[in-house]
Order: structure tokens, then sequence, then C-alpha cells
């Protein structure tokens, strides 16, 4: 029972209530987006770069304010209080419209970009026309509305980034990783793509254009990256375009593998992802809003490799199709192709099924098993009839489906606009491919783990509760076990939560890596080899 | 062995009937491991809520860090899936004759064995006023009910006066001023909880307690409660000064007792607990108790004989199960190990290491604190042995398996500062100070011992 106030103001009631530099903070951060949402209904803004440099520095101030009143008069420690009193982190009025208007938001950048002023054939109009200075000074063309969004979430990463560094200014690992995080997305995702947009045409690049690429956005999640237009960007553009397409294929298949292996899937998912920055950043207040029940483990299992076997066939279906089949003419042809896919996903199977095999549950067997099983047969069906198409459908097919349900869907509208209802890893838990994959190759052959602390645990349940991935990681550490969970993105905030210092993510040894003996220190070593006896 | 286990159960102990009084961490665990040994059916009897949470938490409720689900460590299918009935009621009487408990309202149940693990109540020492409204101790589900009425925010509660510097007080003290309530902390000692600290780090604390705006009052104790013309608390006044102190609400946190008033005429030996051997075994057969609510005939090593911490719940748990389940099993706990959270302040220990009173002449401490940050840590050893005794760390994570080993082995200090790096818990990138740590101690005790670097082969023991 609670006797606390549930209100819809803004400002709350007591026990927590903004104090007014936050209520003025708030409304700075709101004239920011208020320029911008006059923009977009057509009020025309008679010097566009300052409006903007107003409109995002409004923003910026904003959230710095109001970060520096909620943290700086307190001392350096977990800064938690009254989160679930809180309406916007606690599922209530205002994280119902947050939720809402985030969600429309996508709507339109994916579907309307009209509405947003997008002009196909002439100047750019409304939010996107504000973009267009800063734009033409970065790449030398006008805004469109990926340019809008990319900014806005260069700024969001960053001024979030500024607030998180603040609230956990007292742990180092969590201000290199947010440093990381906001360093890559801004150079990374941000800056260099739109520079490099100005080397096209260029002598360097042999008079070709390379496709607009984010370095550090590695296949699967960024599926189209083997679709034709890019690979004939890439083609078209010499030596430079050659070594990004060889360092497209060599990210997925050689450098994730062996950084994984080291560190855990927590160097790409919590240090360097643009989509792990928006989450550990802007997404923050949200990640105890996760569904922690098993339920959803379950459900996350399923929905999560199911997708990445979506990407799979449909990367294949997409390269196969602009392959030809005279070898003399090019010695990768469609046949060759799909017979190297089969093979690769042969050894991978093999590989799991003889020598992990202990480590999956039933169900991931069978799941494994029957995805393998529909794959080969897939690519069997094609051989033997000969069909034009391969699995069963168009590529074309397959690869608006995947764009739209997963591409646009998933990762954005649901992904990024429910933060404030599901939590800030929903896309990264239950849909993107990247991290099943990794999540893959943390649980069956990484280094990674988090350390449970002996016999320390009280079992409070504030790990489980901020794990924004879902782990209910107090089940393990009260029974002294370590975790090693596909899943888990690394964020350490579980250990940086924990009262009683109970938890470390470290890179150590594999042996006893996860079939750790539940050590209850504190009782003889009698008593222990009974507790553990199966 | 499952074909093995299944046969006994069948001949001899198929549906015996163990009740368990208390959902704490020790009932708790005695169930569960009790279900993992046996067929038996085990029924678990509490007056306080439907299942079972973590006591430690409570805390965290009322400050809004988590919501009282989360502090359930098990989805409610979890006691259903596992047979293990779950029955509300308050437990009045125990008629061991009749192995047969009666409840306040509902019909007595009976069992073929009983385990009493009904924890602790907050102490209360007669002081005049301590039953009035407004007064309150922090210990139960429905005790974190009272409070969020007695101190929603602070236009209800214009003022809170704690009385008990232990770990309770302090954490209802911090849990007060998440709600910007002001606090006075009044506390008997002259140093914050200086009768199990030594004096370094207890210092310490009570500075960090000055920093978060808590009104500290040292050497005061509690006089009289006063009330309003409506019964609530209306002031307090300390003991030593004579000043009367404006409150809303008064927390008593001096300590805790065990819970078993009920057990009073049952039959069953009751010191200031329920007495039990080693066996956790009562005076009156196949009735057990464990947890804060039992009382050891002797204590056991340097440990008190009534242990009132989670740990100790769970692992008298885990041993009564044991016996239960037919493989008599004495508790017999390893290394001392401990933890609690001072404000901001983690603090751990492995081992022993007493307080500046109760210290014995051959406990040597070695005390190092950060100049400016509030870290510190004190290492006991044996004055003529040098034999490692234990350690206090405040604000540095120490590995808990690293220390079983070491007292296991019973390294030298000289030992465990040279390899002070491998037990290093802190996050990754932290700074370390084992450095600092090692340098000092050589230089307060005239030695010249070097660091080694951290070693995962050691810490991990791979040949």
């Amino acid at each position: 029972m609670s006797t606390y106030n549930k209100s819809m103001a803004l400002t709350g009631e007591p026990p927590k209530n903004l104090s007014t530099n936050q209520k003025l903070a708030t409304l700075t951060g709101v004239v920011g987006l208020g320029i911008m949402l006059l923009a977009i209904f057509n009020v025309s803004f008679p010097n566009k770069t300052l409006w903007l440099s107003i409109s995002l520095s409004a923003l910026f101030v904003g959230i710095l304010w109001f970060s520096w009143d909620a943290y700086s008069q307190k001392l350096p420690g977990i800064k938690n209080d009254g989160v679930w009193f809180k309406s916007i982190s606690s599922r209530g009025f205002w994280a119902w419209v947050a939720g809402l208007s985030l969600t429309g938001f996508y709507i339109i950048l994916y579907f309307y970009p009209e509405y947003l002023g997008l002009v196909s054939d002439g100047d750019n109009k409304g939010v996107i026309g504000l973009f267009d200075p800063l734009s033409k000074a970065l790449s030398g063309n006008p805004a469109s509305q990926w340019f809008v969004y990319g900014t806005l979430y260069t700024v969001a990463i960053l001024a979030f980034g500024i607030k998180f560094l603040w609230k956990y200014r007292h742990n180092r690992y969590e201000k290199l990783r947010t440093i990381s995080v906001m360093f890559f997305q801004t150079a990374f995702a941000f800056i260099i793509p739109e520079l490099m947009a100005r080397l096209n045409g260029d002598k360097i690049l042999n008079g070709g254009s390379l496709p607009y690429y984010d370095l550090k956005n590695v296949w699967p999640l960024n599926y189209y990256n083997f679709e034709s237009y890019r690979i004939k960007g890439f083609l078209s553009s010499g030596d430079i375009g050659f070594a990004l397409l060889i360092f497209g294929i060599l990210s997925i298949f050689v450098i994730t593998p062996i950084l994984t292996y080291k560190y855990g899937k927590r160097w790409y998912c919590s240090w360097v992802c643009g989509c792990g920055g928006l989450a550990e950043t802007a997404g923050d207040s949200f990640r105890q809003l996760s569904d922690k029940s098993t339920f959803a483990w379950k459900v996350e299992r399923w929905v999560v490799h199911s997708v990445v076997v979506f990407v799979t066939l449909m990367t294949t279906a997409v390269v196969y199709s602009y392959l030809g089949t005279d070898t003399s003419k090019y010695w990768l042809t469609k046949s060759t192709f799909l017979i190297g896919v089969a093979v690769l996903l042969t050894l991978v199977f093999g590989w799991v099924m003889l020598f992990k095999r202990k480590q999956l549950q039933k169900d991931a067997q069978y799941g494994a098993i029957g995805y393998f099983v529909i794959i080969i047969a897939l690519i069997g069906f094609h051989f033997f009839s000969g069909d034009g198409y391969v699995f069963l459908f168009k590529s074309e097919t397959l690869r608006k489906s995947y764009s739209f349900l997963i591409g646009s869907i998933f990762s954005g509208v649901i992904g990024t606009g429910f933060y404030p209802i599901f939590g800030s890893r929903v896309w990264c838990r239950f849909g993107c491919p990247m991290a099943a994959i990794l999540g893959f190759q943390q649980r069956l052959f990484s280094r990674f783990r988090i350390t449970t602390n002996g016999g320390q645990c009280i079992s409070c349940g504030n790990c489980s509760t901020y794990c924004e991935m879902g782990i209910d990681v107090r089940a393990y550490a009260q029974k002294g076990e370590n975790i090693v969970r596909a899943s888990c993105v690394g964020c350490g905030i579980c250990s940086a939560v924990c009262p009683r210092g109970v938890l470390k993510l470290e890179n150590g040894p594999l042996e006893g890596r996860i079939e750790s003996n539940q050590v209850l220190l504190g009782n003889d070593v009698d008593l222990m080899t009974l507790v553990n006896q199966k | 062995m499952d074909l093995v286990r299944h046969i006994s159960n069948n001949r001899f102990d198929h549906m015996e009937n163990i009740v368990i009084i208390g959902n704490g961490i020790a009932g708790v665990t005695a169930a569960r491991h009790i279900r993992k040994l046996s067929d038996k059916r085990i029924t678990i009897i509490s007056a306080e809520t439907d299942y079972f949470f973590s006591r430690t938490a409570l805390m965290y409720v009322y400050m809004g860090h988590m919501k009282f689900e989360h502090t359930q460590p098990y989805e409610n299918g979890f006691w259903k899936k596992n047979r293990i009935e779950l029955v509300k009621g308050y437990v009045t009487q125990v008629i061991p004759d009749e192995n047969k408990l009666l409840l306040h309202c509902a019909e007595p149940i009976s069992y073929d064995k009983l385990i009493i693990a009904t924890g602790s109540k907050p102490n209360k020492f007669g002081w005049p006023g301590q039953d009035l409204n407004g007064v309150q101790g922090l210990y139960s589900k429905q005790d974190l009910d009272l409070l969020e009425q007695n101190a929603p925010n602070n236009k209800v509660c214009k003022r809170a006066v704690i009385v008990g510097g232990g770990l309770i007080g302090i954490e209802l003290a911090e849990m007060l001023r998440t709600r910007d309530i002001p606090v006075t902390f009044l506390v008997r000692e002259d140093s914050f909880w200086n009768g199990i600290l030594p004096s370094g780090e207890s210092q310490m604390i009570n500075e960090h307690i000055v920093e978060h705006h808590i009104d500290l009052r040292l050497s005061s104790s509690l006089k009289e409660i006063v009330a309003d013309e409506n019964g609530k608390v209306k002031s307090i006044i300390v003991e030593e000064t004579g000043e009367e102190i404006p409150c809303n609400l008064v927390g008593l946190t001096a300590g805790v007792t065990p819970n078993i008033d009920f057990l009073n005429d049952s039959g069953i030996e009751l010191g200031r607990g329920v007495k039990v051997n080693r066996f956790l075994e009562t005076n009156i057969k196949d009735v057990y108790a464990i947890g804060d609510c039992a009382e050891q005939h002797e204590a056991i090593g340097n440990r008190r004989p009534i242990e009132a911490v989670w740990y100790t719940g769970r692992m008298m748990g885990e041993v009564v199960a044991q016996t239960i389940c037919g493989n008599k099993t004495p508790y017999n706990p390893g290394h001392w190990f401990n933890s609690a959270k001072f404000l901001d302040i983690e603090y751990q220990t492995y081992g022993w290491v007493f307080s500046d009173q109760r210290k014995k002449a051959e406990e040597v401490h070695f005390h190092w604190r950060h100049p400016k940050e509030k870290l510190c840590i004190t290492i006991a050893y044996h004055k003529d042995s040098e034999e490692f005794l234990g350690i206090n760390t405040f604000g540095i994570r120490l590995r808990h398996d690293i220390f079983d080993r070491w007292l296991s082995e019973k390294r030298k200090v000289d030992y465990v500062l040279e390899h002070l790096a491998d037990a290093n818990f802190d996050p990754e990138f932290y700074r370390t100070y084992e450095k600092d740590i090692v340098d000092q101690f050589n230089s307060d005790f005239g030695k010249s011992i070097t660091l080694k670097k951290k070693s995962l082969k050691r810490i991990f023991q791979i040949a």
C-alpha cells in the first residue's frame, strides 16, 4: 500500500516534485522542440541557420540544466530515488504521452516524410528544410528525413550521455562506456558518412559513388549492406570501395567473433552500437520497465532467433537475385553462393550440436534443429526444382517485408517509440539479429561472464529491476552462480546498483565459467558438496 | 540417484508433513532444499505476506527504487509448481504433544515435523511513549506500510527522530532523506556503530552521515516520547541534555530480538530465542528452529548465540533441510562474512575484525584511509603468528572466494598484502589503491612487501 499521490501533473507531487530549475529546464527543452514543431507546420523561419542553432541549443541546454539540478547537489552514488513514483518512469500518464508522441514521430518519419517537409525535386520545406543549412555544410547536399533523424539522434545521445555521465560519475566503467558510445555515434554514424559523401564522383573513387556507410553498423543489423545498389556502389568506387566491401564482410565473419570471444558482446552492444547508445543514454530512465518474467524470456528467444533466420534467408535471396550463372564471367555464381551458405550454416550447426549441445536448453535444441532443416530444405528445393524464386518468395518480396516489419516497425516504431512503456532495449532484446548472433557466441564461446561474489547476495532485486534486457540477475546471484546469458549486453548497471558488491563483469578463462558450482560460501565444505549434488 | 531417492521416499517418508512457521529467507530456503531432496509435503505459514520477499530490500520500496513485487525473488507460480503450500495465518500456539498448531481465526494445522523460522521484532526498552501513534520500528512489510502513512512526505512528517545507531537506523535515515524529511539521529555510543567497527571506520561513517545532511547526535539516548492531545508523537526528550526535539515520527531501531512470544508455555525451551543444538533441534523431538529466532546453546567460535543475519538464516535453512531429509548435518558455518551499505558507502567484512572495545590483546589492526575519498580498510592479524584474521572494507569491493581461501589456508598478513590485487572486486577500470595500501603498511610496520600484479591464474585457480 502506498499513499504517495499519483498525479498527472508534470511537475509531480511530493515526494517527487520538480524543482524550479527543473521546471525552467523542461520549458527550455520544450521551446527547442516547439521551434521544430512550428517548422513542421510550415512556419517559415527567415534565418534557418540561426533558428536551427537556437532550437538544437535549447534542447541541449534544457537537458543539461535539468541534469545539473538533479545530480550536482548530491553526493556521488546510485541515483534511483523516486524512479517508481515519477509518472514518466513508471508507466504513468506522461510515459504514455511520450510513448505515443515518439511512436507517431516514427510512423511519420518512416512512411510519410512529406509531412516533415521532404520535397524530392526542389527545395525542402518544413522541418527538413530547417536542417538544410547543416546538411549542406557537412555533405554538400540538402537534408533528408534521415538527416533530421540522425541529427536529433546524435543530439539525444550526446545530451543524455552527459546526463548519464553525471548520474554515474562514481563509476568509471559507466563513464568510459558512455564516452565511447557518444564518440561512435558522433563520428562514425553522423559525421564520417556525411563527409564520405563529399568524395562521391571524385578521382579517388574512380568517379564512383559510395553508398552511405556507417562503418560500425555491421550486417545483419545493417540488413541492407549487401543489396545490389550498395554492391554496385562499392565496386564502382575503386580500391576504397572494394576495401569497404571487404571490411563489411570481415566485420561479421572475423572481427566480431574475435572481439566477442575476448570481451563478450558488450564491446558492440553497449560500447559501440548506435541503437545501444540511444538505449543507454536517452533510454536510461526506462531501463527498469523491461519484463523479467520467464514467459517474456521464452518469447524473446523464439522471436529474436526467428529474426536471425529471416534476415539470413532474406539476404541470401537478395544476393542470389543479382548474381550471375556463368562461372567464366565471375567466380561467384548463384549456385556457388547457395552451396557456400549451406556449407557455412552446416558447419556452425554441426559445431554446436557436437560440442555445445549440453549448454542448450531442450527447446533451444529443437528450435536450432527445426530452423536448420527448414533452411537446408529450402536451398535443396531450389536446386532440385530449378525454380526462378529462391525460398518460395521473390527476393524483392522478402526484402520489402523484412525492411517494413523488422527495419521500420520493430526497430523504430516499437523499439524506440515504446521506450517509456516496455523499457529501453525492446529492439535489442526481441528483435536485433546482430545481438542474437553475438549473444549466441557469448553464451557458447566467450571469456565474458558476470561473476557472483560468493555468498554475499541478499536477494534484494535491484540488479533484476534495473536490467534493461529483462534478465533475472538475482535468480543466479542468490544461488552463487555466475551470470552467462546470451542477451546480456554488459551495460554494468546490475553491478552498479548492487548494494553489497556482489556482481562483477569480467573476462576470464572459459573453464568453469558456466557450469560453476553453487558456491554458497559460508557453510562448511561437506554441506556444499551435498547442496551441489543435482 | 533419482531411483534410490524415490524408493526411499515411498518406503519411509511419503507424505510426511513438514510445516514451517515463517516465510523469510530461513524458512523458504529450508522449504526449497527439502523439496530438492524429497517428496515430502511442505507447508509454510506466514501472517506477514502472501509470498516470500527480501526483507533487506524493503528500504528500496520506500525510496522508489523498486516496487514491492520486485523484492519477491520467485514468481508467484513457483510455489505451486514446487508443491510448497502457502498458508496465510498467524500461529498463536504450538502444542508439541499433539503435533498441532493453533492459528488465529483459522483451523488448527497438524505437522509431523515443525520448523520455527519466525525471525525478529524490533527492540523496545520500555521508553515512556514507545507505543504512541507515530512510533515504529522497521522490520516487517507492515512496518513499511505504516511508514508510508506516518511519513509520506515532508509536509506530513516535518521531522523524524531515529533512536539507535545500527544498520537499520542508518537505513531508515537514508530512506527518509530521499523524501527530504529532516532527520535527527540519536546514537547512544560516542561514534556510530563503534561496538562493531574499529574507530577509524566508525569515524568515517560519522562524517558521511553528516555529509548527507542528517542531524547526527552522538552520545545521545532517548528519555521519553511526548504525545500531543490526539495521542500522536509530538516530540522526544534527549536523556543527556534534556533537549526537546519536535517531530512527527520516531523510528525505534535499537536492534532486534527473536519473535517467539507465541511459544511461551509450549514446553519448547526458550532463552532470548528458541534454544537449539548444533543440529538446530529444540528440546522437543521433531521441532527445529532456524534463522534469527534460533539461539545456540553455546556460541560457535566468535559468533554470537543468536545471529540475526540474512546469510546465516539461509545457511541454517540448507542445513535443517539435510537433517530433515535423513542426512543429519550439524550447523557448521564457515568463515564469517557480512556486508551492508551505509548511505553511499558499501561495507564488506571477511573473517573477524573487532572493534576497539571488543578486540583482544593479540589482535593487531592495520588501518588505511584514502586522504580524500570515503574509502578505507582495516586488516586484523595475530600479533605473534602474524596470521591474517580478517578484513573490513569500505568503498572497495573484495572477492569473497579469495578471502575464504586465504582464511582457510591460514595465510600470513604479508601474503595477503602482497596478493591484495587478486582480491579486488571493483568494476573494471576503477582506480585501484593496493599500491597505496601496501606502501602505508610497509611504512607503518617497517616491512618491505612488494605488491604482486593481479593474476587470473591465481584468482580462478588454473593449474
